[in-house]
């Protein structure tokens, strides 16, 4: 009888002071405000910066001369998995050769099938296209997730096979 | 009193929990059988987020398989892209570089603390304490960004190919696991003042969901939830792969099978994988960080078997090839499907609010069970 009313109590002491030791520990947070990790993140898009290898979309590299690297070989859209990348190609005259040479008319990208799996850029022979650190990809209608990656007037660089 | 008790007649009743349940972590739906409070009887049915990955695996190249696994236990995702990896060397009978094998191991490691630690933020949050949800997830965050830097993606990384990686470690690779270990061996002892020793999780945990040995063996309950009923089921050291033959660590063992025992196996397994990477950070062999391979690959007819021990459990990839350059057929063992066929037996006899419980030492996570 005396044992169980002891152990009653016992019990009520240990759980109380269990309940203090949790306690303390979100005490001390509270007395260190300089310990607290959140972000403010709409505020801080300016400071914002994601890592150099941060998967946010593909995109077309071009150069300040409007030219891209891209031979419209399309193993890029054979590695895809699910049918992102669409590319349409041309037919040109090669200037040097005189011969007939295939090239992009447009390089579309769905963005909203992407998974972000990497497999286009290691598959580019050329290193033509690479992975953007963009993040904010909300847009009212669906349509607008369905991008040309070749800018109007682009041409291919001199010298890329 | 007692004879009035006798003669009101009751009934069982069925109740459903989920499909839209916050402590389901998904969209699972368990029929419960009930008498009064009691469990009778629980019969979860599946299919709601069902995307048939095995099929979807056929139509793909080998390289494009690795990343459909991301999307099937997404809290361990490196370790299965792992296991479809070896499956496919294995095929080719390809050795791949020792740096390859120490930083898979190291990042292997890593995705199981990131996803014990969303575990215990989780659970916590389960049994009703808000608070260890965010400080799960504060230690998780330096996680993440370690992959995010190395990997280039926060959460479905694909960042291993057949033949090795896909990119080698970024130079900050080491730096940031180093002072991530140091953060968080002082944030761990925290988890237990926490929730461990808490009177009202461990009043809620301790002899609540027991297993057996023979029956979480007879089940296929494996990973933290098997050794804590005493099953000692660890493919890491059982049939080790990539560096584990070569690190020192623990097999964690728990005898009592209840649900306070599973939630400190995996408490004890975030030391032993602390250990792992301590033993593999500073002693990264230098080398190539990727096996030539064919740009399309072919694995030879025949059947590949490969397991790994993913958070949950241990998860079998089996590939059945016919020298094309898709597979004929794969399968995923995948560990969640098994340890939620032990639910029934684990739930029977206790109220719908161990129910909760249980489900959480389980470490459930749906897209893994249904695929």
């Amino acid at each position: 009888m005396l044992s169980s009313i002891k152990k009653y109590f016992s019990d009520i002491y240990n759980g109380v002071k269990s309940l203090f030791t949790g306690m303390k520990v979100t005490g001390h947070y509270v007395t260190h405000p300089s310990e607290i990790i959140t972000q403010q993140y709409p505020e801080n898009r300016d400071t914002l910066k994601m890592f150099e290898r941060f998967r946010g979309e593909v995109v077309l590299i071009h150069d300040e001369n409007n030219e891209h690297k891209c031979t419209g070989c399309s193993a890029c859209e054979l590695a895809c998995p699910n049918g992102t990348i669409e590319i349409i190609s041309d037919k040109a005259i090669d200037e040097e050769t005189g011969k007939p040479k295939k090239i992009i008319d447009t390089f579309v990208y769905h963005l909203q099938m992407c998974t972000f799996c990497n497999l286009c850029i290691l598959a580019c022979p050329t290193d033509a296209i690479k992975m953007a650190q963009t993040y904010e990809h909300s847009v009212f209608d669906r349509s607008e997730l369905t991008k040309v990656l070749n800018k109007p007037g682009s041409k291919i660089m001199q010298g890329i096979k | 009193m007692e004879e009035v008790a006798q003669n009101i007649e009751t009934q069982e009743y069925f109740i459903n929990m989920g499909p839209q349940h916050p402590s389901t972590h998904g969209v699972l739906r368990l029929m419960l059988t009930l008498d009064g409070e009691i469990i009778k009887k629980v019969e979860p049915h599946l299919g709601f987020i069902h995307r048939s990955i095995e099929k979807m695996c056929e139509k793909d190249s080998y390289q494009q398989v690795v990343h459909l696994t991301d999307r099937m236990d997404y809290l361990g995702c490196h370790i299965n892209n792992e296991a479809v990896c070896l499956t496919v060397e294995k095929g080719l009978e390809l050795e791949v570089p020792e740096r390859v094998k120490v930083i898979r191991t190291i990042i292997s490691e890593l995705t199981r603390l990131s996803s014990h630690q969303l575990w215990w933020g989780v659970m916590g949050m389960d049994l009703g304490a808000i608070t260890t949800f965010l400080y799960g997830f504060r230690d998780r965050e330096m996680i993440t960004d370690i992959f995010e830097e190395t990997c280039g993606a926060r959460l479905t990384m694909n960042y291993n190919v057949p033949g090795g990686l896909m990119f080698d470690i970024h130079p900050n690779f080491q730096n940031r696991t180093k002072q991530f270990l140091e953060h968080f061996k002082k944030k761990l002892p925290e988890y237990d003042e926490l929730l461990t020793g808490n009177v009202i999780f461990t009043e809620r945990t301790k002899g609540i969901g027991y297993l057996s040995k023979e029956d979480a063996i007879s089940y296929g309950v494996t990973g933290p939830s098997g050794r804590a009923s005493g099953f000692s089921c660890d493919v890491r050291k059982k049939n080790p792969y990539s560096a584990y033959d070569r690190v020192d660590f623990k097999e964690i063992l728990f005898m009592e099978g209840d649900c306070f025992a599973r939630y400190q196996a995996r408490i004890a397994e975030m030391w032993e994988s602390m250990k792992i990477i301590e033993q593999l950070i500073d002693n990264i062999p230098e080398g190539e960080y990727k096996a030539k391979t064919k740009a399309v690959i072919k694995l030879p007819p025949g059947e590949y078997y490969q397991r790994v021990e993913t958070p949950r459990g241990e998860l079998g990839v089996y590939i059945i090839s016919d020298n094309k350059k898709n597979p004929y057929r794969v399968k995923f063992r995948s560990p969640g499907f098994s340890n939620l066929s032990a639910l029934d037996k684990m739930a029977r006899g206790f109220k719908i609010a161990d129910l909760v419980a249980i489900m959480s030492t389980l470490d459930l996570v749906i897209p893994d069970i249904d695929r």
